[in-house]
């Protein structure tokens, strides 16, 4: 009995082996790590310097300082933190290794669980000069939103693995040629996650569409925040709980998608 | 069509432990309108190894992939090492290991940060002296911590098999194992899985088009065709039955539809 229990276990040696994997392809390849600093460090650039000239010229945006570039941020912690997961996901697919992972004691759940870990080691090398890039060049400092930030970043972050975990099951039963929903999906969340603007700018049929995204509450919280300087602790635990019905959802549409492709033989190749 | 064991193979009941390490019965694959694999049932004895041997197409490549788990049986029942694939493979898939030219080791890291992480998924003890020791057995030492995607295709299967191998599974299973090789390092591969069979005892099914590989290796040849088991003994038996000296024949004569003696 012992024994079965054993081979159904979480095994944290088999997470760390996974890990390891992908730190050994990241420090193998500086055009890999210089990539998860370019775009995120030329993203808070040129909104940055937006957000300068805006102010200068409005006198909302000279009060709501920071609005701009924290929404940059915090859309990067939720785009990047997708890409990290999805990207180390995609390597397997590129390096054809799949089938020898499938085949392996390696279980799915350790498997995405190495994913999100390596989702978070990604973002840091990413977000982590940004935050710097804004404090040096528009003295806006990310981390003194403080304990919030833990809350904003939580709520991203589950919503990032959990768009992560339904896009790879797309591309492990279509193979390849589904990666550039890998790339494009999280953009069509943009506009109703309400980033850059309030819920209140979009017309009264699409605002309850956007309140059943997890996101809207953060973006929508943080500029609570900037602006007025209340932090809206019930928009944090609505975020929350949409998160835990959209990680559990996704988990199992991947667990359906990968018996799917158990049975049309898509494992085998992992080609387009 | 001819099988060479008396009884269909039909899986032993629960808690009954079984003496074969692989059994099939009536395994069926469809792919969409596709019968990839039609009705076939085998067993194949702990320490044996068995060739299944066919035309492109014949079923070999998703039979073996069933068995792996890879691949979900449309109706049948697979038994691995006693237990039920693929419903048991947490049970199992740690005792079994395979290499199949459909893979590829990560191009990118080394063959030693390769062979480390597979050893660890597979929680392989005293795992930097099982690596030193493939190294040595597989003549690995000169390109170990070279990527691999720099190495030839020789070397490349080499490190496919020192995966393949690295947890000493009890049961190995090889998708033209030599395919794309060189006579030499072919024959050397060769003699590398008759070693590794004697030495622990293991079941090695493979698949191949070579011939010449199958006759020399395999104790028990099944030859399939169009997704069913045309033939199934030693080949020896099986090239008696056909009246030719070589398994190549035989095989021409399957694909060619000519049948063997006695055969109905």
């Amino acid at each position: 009995m012992s024994e079965i229990a054993t081979h159904h276990a979480i095994s944290w040696h088999r997470i760390q082996a996974m890990v390891l994997r992908y730190w050994y392809l990241l420090m193998s390849s500086w055009p890999r790590l210089l990539e998860l600093i370019y775009w995120p460090a030329l993203q808070i650039i040129t909104w940055g310097f937006l957000q300068n000239y805006i102010s200068q010229n409005d006198n909302f945006f000279a009060r709501a300082g920071g609005t701009l570039i924290g929404a940059v941020i915090l859309w990067d912690i939720l785009f990047r933190g997708q890409l990290g997961f999805s990207i180390s996901f995609l390597e397997e697919m590129w390096a054809r290794n799949l089938g020898n992972l499938m085949m392996s004691p390696l279980k799915p759940i350790e498997f995405l669980i190495s994913l999100m870990i390596m989702s978070l080691i990604r973002l840091a090398i990413g977000v982590i000069p940004m935050t710097l890039l804004a404090l040096f060049f528009f003295d806006f400092n990310f981390f003194a939103i403080g304990l919030p930030l833990i809350a904003f970043f939580c709520n991203l972050i589950f919503t990032s693995w959990s768009i992560g975990i339904f896009v790879s099951g797309l591309v492990l039963r279509n193979g390849l040629g589904a990666e550039s929903i890998v790339w494009t999906l999280m953009f069509g969340l943009m506009p109703l996650a309400c980033v850059y603007y309030p819920v209140a700018v979009l017309p009264d049929w699409l605002q309850w569409l956007a309140w059943t995204l997890p996101p809207t509450y953060v973006f929508e919280g943080m500029r609570t925040l900037l602006i007025d300087h209340v932090f809206r602790a019930d928009l944090m635990v609505w975020s929350l709980g949409i998160n835990a019905v959209l990680f559990v959802a996704s988990f199992a549409i991947f667990l359906a998608l990968l018996r799917s492709a158990k049975h049309h033989g898509s494992l085998l190749g992992g080609g387009e | 069509m001819v099988n060479s064991d008396a009884t269909p193979a039909q899986p032993p009941a629960a808690g009954q432990e079984s003496s074969a390490a692989i059994e099939v019965a009536h395994l069926i694959k469809l792919y969409k309108t596709t019968r990839a694999v039609d009705d076939i049932s085998f067993r194949i004895a702990r320490g044996s190894i068995t060739g299944l041997l066919g035309g492109n197409g014949a079923g070999k490549t998703t039979t073996i992939a069933v068995i792996m788990g890879l691949v979900l049986p449309t109706s049948g029942r697979i038994q691995v090492l006693g237990h039920a694939m693929p419903d048991e493979s947490a049970e199992v898939l740690g005792r079994m290991n395979f290499e199949s030219p459909y893979v590829d080791m990560p191009m990118r890291l080394t063959v030693r940060q390769n062979l480390t992480i597979f050893g660890r998924l597979y929680a392989v003890e005293n795992l930097a002296d099982r690596i030193e020791q493939l190294a040595s057995d597989l003549d690995l030492k000169d390109f170990i911590d070279r990527a691999n995607g720099k190495l030839s295709a020789g070397q490349k299967t080499r490190v496919a098999l020192a995966k393949a191998l690295i947890n000493q599974p009890e049961l190995l299973l090889l998708d033209e194992p030599t395919a794309s090789l060189d006579p030499d390092t072919a024959d050397w591969v060769r003699q590398h899985l008759q070693d590794y069979r004697r030495t622990h005892d293991a079941t090695i099914l493979l698949a191949s088009h070579n011939m010449l590989e199958v006759e020399r290796l395999c104790d028990r040849v099944i030859i399939m065709k169009r997704g069913r088991i045309e033939d199934d003994d030693s080949p020896d038996q099986i090239m008696a039955r056909y009246n030719r000296t070589t398994l190549e024949d035989v095989f021409l004569d399957v694909a060619r539809g000519r049948v063997a003696e006695g055969a109905s």
